[in-house]
């Protein structure tokens, strides 16, 4: 269950999206997200369907491997597309009962909602799929390292956000382990109401807590027996560099913003 | 009570691209009051095999047997399972919860569902089995030594009175003193309370000095099963799946290469002692 969550899972292949910086990846994807959701007008999303399609494409990841981020999502996609569909006023309406009705303009953003949600989910799946923690806490920290001149703790940030990813996994198991433990005692996860079952956590929760923050202090020891401050003046192994790889990104990622936007202007959905 | 596994494969991660077979083709007998132990290199399938006893994990094919009843018919009455095949975790401290060390033994046998009284003298004699000092019974269980803490957990698993007692590496992380402890007490359980044990180890010394049936294991399968000089005979095989026989067995194989007529399948130091004297003509 809980494996099956995409987001936050990089999936190691040797593509050029792979290779780009995190900071293109990062800027790429908030662009994208901006695109999706200002976008107006049936050419627009072409064009985003073509990018991203051009994107996993290129990325070399199993398009079925990235869909299964949707998963954690379809009941959210289910709500919003039925709100969409049966409570949208419009102009023609093609059936109604009560207070629900189906409308033209709900037919159409029921459509472009639940395409949306779904383009958001496999882009931001496609960035985390492709970038380690790592690169991705890094370009975060690069990106956002003009903020440390208002006294922003840019890199303390950054660094709780990598170790907070690198734990993840970690305390997954830990989960895991712990349960089967109290399972061999009898513990019983599944059954009863919801207060009993909150109640058969505490044999879970307890230990887990505990063990957390057993782990954080030892990490914060090993951290500080090898010299580590948060302060100014610190060198990375792999210092972030662009290449000409990324500028062209760049200037592709601009002008597809570019490009949806005047689709948007020009050709907006029939109304 | 016997356990019989007939043929138990299991594929981790299933369906997934990270196909493992764990276990493969397992088929065993484990007998009344045996004190066995399980050795394998890391990632040899000993820890998945043990889970298989007491249904914590499915096998993906094959079945188990105890007495006689197969723990997979959907009939099968898995909290008494557990309640009989006992299984101490590796690191079991790290499970321990309650505000008291009294009150987490009594977890195990609560959720039995016996009566207030009965649990607590479940509880009371499992503490006292384990040799925990009575002071400590009502102290918080987060504020005792990593051997004591070891010794709770254990006595949490003992309350709920299992026949077969499994430990997951039972004495990793304690020092000399605290390891021979542990062991001495799984002894004495074994004969006192006439309990099944099987220990999860990779210490060839430890399991030597104690047990009375070896199952090697190595990438999923048995490859050896016997009683431990028996099994020690094989030294090389063991060496090639990156384990070792006991420090006694070299000792022993190296004195008779020059010329001394001693036992080779010795497999304890008293053992090797007694031989030695023996061949020196001093006994």
């Amino acid at each position: 269950m809980i494996r099956d969550i995409t987001i936050g899972q990089y999936y190691p292949m040797d593509s050029i999206i792979h290779k780009l910086d995190p900071r293109v990846k990062l800027f790429a994807t908030l662009i994208y997200i901006i695109a999706l959701f200002s976008c107006k007008g049936i050419v627009g999303l072409i064009v985003i369907t073509f990018f991203l399609a051009t994107a996993v494409k290129l990325s070399k990841i199993p398009f079925l491997y990235i869909t299964k981020g949707l998963k954690t999502i379809v009941m959210l996609l289910l709500v919003t597309t039925i709100f969409n569909l049966f409570l949208t006023p419009g102009k023609v309406t093609f059936w109604h009962y009560g207070i629900l009705k189906i409308t033209d303009v709900g037919i159409t953003n029921a459509v472009v909602m639940t395409v949306r949600l779904i383009y958001l989910i496999i882009g931001t799946s496609l960035m985390s799929l492709t970038t380690t923690p790592n690169q991705l806490t890094d370009g975060l920290e690069k990106s956002l390292s003009p903020l440390s001149k208002i006294h922003v703790p840019v890199h303390a940030i950054a660094m709780m956000m990598s170790i907070a990813l690198r734990f993840i996994p970690i305390l997954v198991e830990e989960t895991d382990k712990i349960m089967k433990a109290q399972m061999a005692r009898g513990a019983d996860f599944e059954s009863g109401n919801i207060i009993k079952r909150a109640k058969n956590m505490i044999p879970l929760l307890v230990p887990l807590m505990v063990s957390a923050f057993r782990r954080a202090d030892e990490l914060a020891m090993a951290m500080e027996a090898r010299c580590y401050t948060a302060t100014e003046g610190r060198s990375k192994m792999k210092p972030l560099h662009y290449e000409k790889r990324d500028k062209i990104a760049y200037v592709i990622i601009i002008s597809f913003l570019v490009i949806v936007v005047a689709a948007g202007i020009v050709i907006p959905y029939p109304q | 009570m016997s356990i019989i596994l007939d043929k138990v494969s299991y594929l981790y991660g299933q369906g997934t691209s990270y196909e493992i077979m764990a276990l493969k083709d397992i088929s065993l007998k484990i007998d009344d009051n045996e004190f066995i132990g399980i050795i394998g290199h890391t990632g040899s399938g000993k820890s998945t095999l043990t889970q298989h006893l007491n249904g914590l994990i499915k096998a993906t094919s094959g079945h188990i047997y105890v007495d006689g009843e197969d723990i997979y018919d959907d009939d099968y009455d898995m909290k008494k399972l557990r309640g009989n095949v006992g299984l101490v975790f590796q690191y079991p401290e790290h499970q321990l919860f309650e505000t008291t060390v009294f009150d987490d033994v009594c977890f195990g046998p609560k959720n039995q569902g016996l009566d207030k009284k009965t649990v607590e003298l479940r509880a009371f004699e499992a503490l006292y089995n384990v040799g925990f000092p009575e002071e400590l019974f009502y102290s918080s269980p987060f504020e005792l030594s990593g051997g004591q803490k070891r010794r709770v957990a254990i006595a949490g698993v003992l309350a709920m009175k299992p026949k077969v007692l499994i430990l997951d590496e039972p004495t990793a992380g304690l020092d000399p003193a605290g390891r021979d402890e542990i062991f001495d007490l799984l002894k004495k359980m074994q004969q006192e309370l006439n309990m099944t044990i099987i220990l999860v180890s990779h210490s060839m010394e430890d399991v030597a000095n104690y047990v009375n049936r070896i199952i090697v294991m190595d990438k999923g399968q048995i490859m050896l099963d016997g009683k431990p000089r028996e099994v020690f005979k094989y030294y090389r095989e063991l060496e090639k799946m990156g384990l070792a026989a006991p420090q006694v067995t070299y000792l022993m194989h190296e004195l008779r290469e020059r010329n001394l007529d001693v036992d080779v399948d010795a497999t304890t130091v008293e053992e090797a002692k007694i031989s030695i004297l023996k061949a020196l003509g001093e006994i």
